[in-house]
């Protein structure tokens, strides 16, 4: 991560979009400027010396848990629907979209 | 098809394929304990807080399901990661109730679990290898339904008994020159597949194919929603047509994404909304990385089952079986059980080899059915080769027998009994038919009289009389005999 990156408004606009997130013209200029604050808060992290560290993507030190290919017990139903926002019959309903 | 071929001539075609085979040995789903026997099932019925993504759920992964993708890796000649771990892939649509599916990426850190394999297999008597770019595993999403059509349709009507299973995505390079080759790769690994005991590609839905293709000169085109492997050689034949057209008129083809439409039997373009998915992937944090160490590699090779290539040369060496009989069975695991099974019960390799990929095929295609949902069984036959063999029935009355068999699900024997086929070779009772017939058609005796060949007029007499079921040659022999003692009389 070396150099200034800098966000524009339209990239901006262009995350709210991937989020299905409606912002006002006083939104995507206040988040414009935030994010921008972030990425200089990241690139003061840029300036210590990485070159001999591996990647690490997980932060956690375990790896391969598991469980057993063994069957449990699905929700019924009713309970699976219970939550839903909207149902027909037994299906979740969504709205159309194509 | 020659058409195709002829029109797409002289333009080099290059078609690469992402292919979506689900585990189904697996008895649950990837990531959480749901049974995956979903098909056929009440819709959500086989849901869970994991696989419904409600919060504080955690996905916890199924271990089986690591194994068999490294099979599946080794299978295809590929690379198996060492360490490797599950992204979320971002994006929304009702399909994935989490709003991210999770998948693996070979970029951003990530790695499938296998890589830079490739798949040999026979397309017009040739030998043609395809080199696979990667495998690795993912979640599938839930079913979408419409009422009626899906652009009409008030609402979306979702089931996420599919969510969650076991998925294994494969990815080629762009290395098929034609259709048809794309549908013999596609063959070769579902094959292979079942072969290792990991896939049953006969149900519904378990393997689902994207194509690409380009022609020299023109952009790449995606095929998308093709759900049988049978479409992927019409989709594609169809893109030929559509891009060789095109071209030919100077009209530039443009990189774009196309729907199947398997009702019209064309490609519609989609119309691409905003710009190209952002699927911003990142780690799944809620996994912990997968370690598949030397030992797990070796020994899950050590476990490797017989694959189709093995078998095919087991085949030619052991039943006797000439290199293309032996390609089409193992072609397909379902019809190289059968012709073994058979084999086990019959002795009889090529009688079996020849049924199977003759009238076998041909009948199933008629009742529209898969070998293993038909109602003939290896035992059935066995005993219709036996049947032929004992000279019982004639091979004009054995495809009938198979007919019924196949359609009915009687054994040959009761059917040959039911429907009185057998032949009769009985001498007694031919005699008797034979004179009947003599006296019956004078005129025609006489004619016999002076020329021996008028005699076939008599023997399909008999045959008539007995619907077909007299033994040829024991009543040509037995109409012989007579005229010869008519004639010896007569002088």
């Amino acid at each position: 991560m070396k150099g200034e990156k800098h966000i524009s408004r339209e990239e901006v606009e262009h995350v709210a979009w991937l989020a299905r997130i409606e912002l006002s013209e006083e939104e995507k200029e206040l988040y414009t400027q935030q994010f921008n604050q972030i990425l200089a808060y990241f690139s003061k992290l840029a300036e210590l010396e990485t070159e001999d560290v591996p990647p690490e993507l997980h932060v956690v030190n375990l790896v391969n848990v598991c469980r057993e290919d063994k069957a449990g017990k699905p929700l019924s139903v009713e309970e699976a629907l219970k939550n839903a926002p909207k149902r027909r019959g037994e299906y979740f309903e969504a709205p159309r979209i194509l | 098809m020659r058409a195709v071929e002829a029109a797409a001539e002289g333009l080099k075609v290059r078609i690469g394929l992402e292919v979506h085979c689900q585990i189904t040995s697996l008895k649950t789903k990837l990531f959480c304990s749901c049974p995956s026997d979903y098909r056929g099932k009440p819709p959500n019925s086989h849901v869970c807080p994991v696989c419904l993504g409600l919060p504080g759920s955690l996905p916890v992964l199924n271990w089986k399901a690591v194994e068999y993708a490294v099979m599946a890796a080794l299978a295809l000649n590929c690379k198996v990661s060492r360490r490797t771990l599950f992204m979320r892939k971002n994006y929304f649509y009702p399909d994935l109730p989490k709003n991210f599916q999770i998948s693996q990426y070979d970029r951003a850190g990530g790695a499938p679990i296998g890589s830079d394999g490739y798949l040999e297999f026979m397309v017009e008597k040739k030998r043609k290898t395809v080199r696979i770019r990667r495998v690795h595993l993912e979640e599938d999403p839930g079913k979408l339904s419409y009422k009626g059509a899906i652009d009409t349709s008030p609402y979306t009507l979702v089931d996420y008994n599919r969510a969650g299973i076991a998925l294994l995505e494969i990815v080629t390079e762009p290395d098929m020159e034609n259709p048809r080759e794309a549908r013999a790769f596609l063959q070769k690994l579902r094959s292979t597949l079942e072969h290792l005991g990991i896939f049953n590609g006969g149900l519904e839905g378990a393997m689902r194919c994207d194509a690409n293709i380009s022609l020299e000169g023109g952009g790449r085109v995606e095929i998308k929603n093709i759900s049988s492997f049978k479409d992927v050689e019409k989709a594609l034949s169809f893109e030929v047509v559509r891009q060789r057209d095109l071209l030919k008129k100077g009209i530039a083809v443009r990189s774009e994404t196309r729907h199947w439409d398997e009702n019209r039997r064309i490609t519609v373009s989609l119309r691409v909304k905003e710009e190209e998915q952002d699927y911003r992937y990142f780690p799944e944090p809620d996994l912990t990385p997968i370690e598949i160490s030397e030992e797990t590699i070796r020994r899950l090779q050590s476990e490797m089952p017989e694959l189709p290539d093995a078998r095919r040369e087991r085949f030619i060496r052991q039943y006797g079986l000439p290199p293309y009989d032996a390609e089409v069975l193992t072609s397909d695991r379902a019809m190289a059980d059968f012709f073994e099974d058979c084999v086990k019960l019959c002795g009889k390799p090529k009688a079996a080899a020849n049924w199977l990929m003759g009238d076998v095929l041909q009948v199933l295609y008629s009742l529209n059915q898969d070998l293993a949902e038909s109602k003939l069984t290896p035992a059935y036959l066995a005993e219709l080769i036996g049947l032929m063999d004992k000279g019982e029935i004639s091979i004009k009355i054995a495809k009938k027998v198979l007919w019924e068999t196949m359609k009915t699900g009687k054994p040959p024997s009761l059917v040959v009994e039911e429907k009185g086929w057998k032949r009769i070779a009985d001498e007694n009772k031919l005699r008797s038919i034979v004179e009947k017939v003599f006296s019956e058609n004078v005129k025609a005796v006489e004619d016999a009289l002076r020329d021996p060949k008028a005699a076939h007029y008599l023997v399909g007499k008999v045959m008539e009389a007995t619907g077909g079921m007299a033994d040829p040659e024991t009543t040509y022999r037995l109409i012989s005999e007579r005229l010869k003692a008519l004639r010896g009389s007569a002088s």
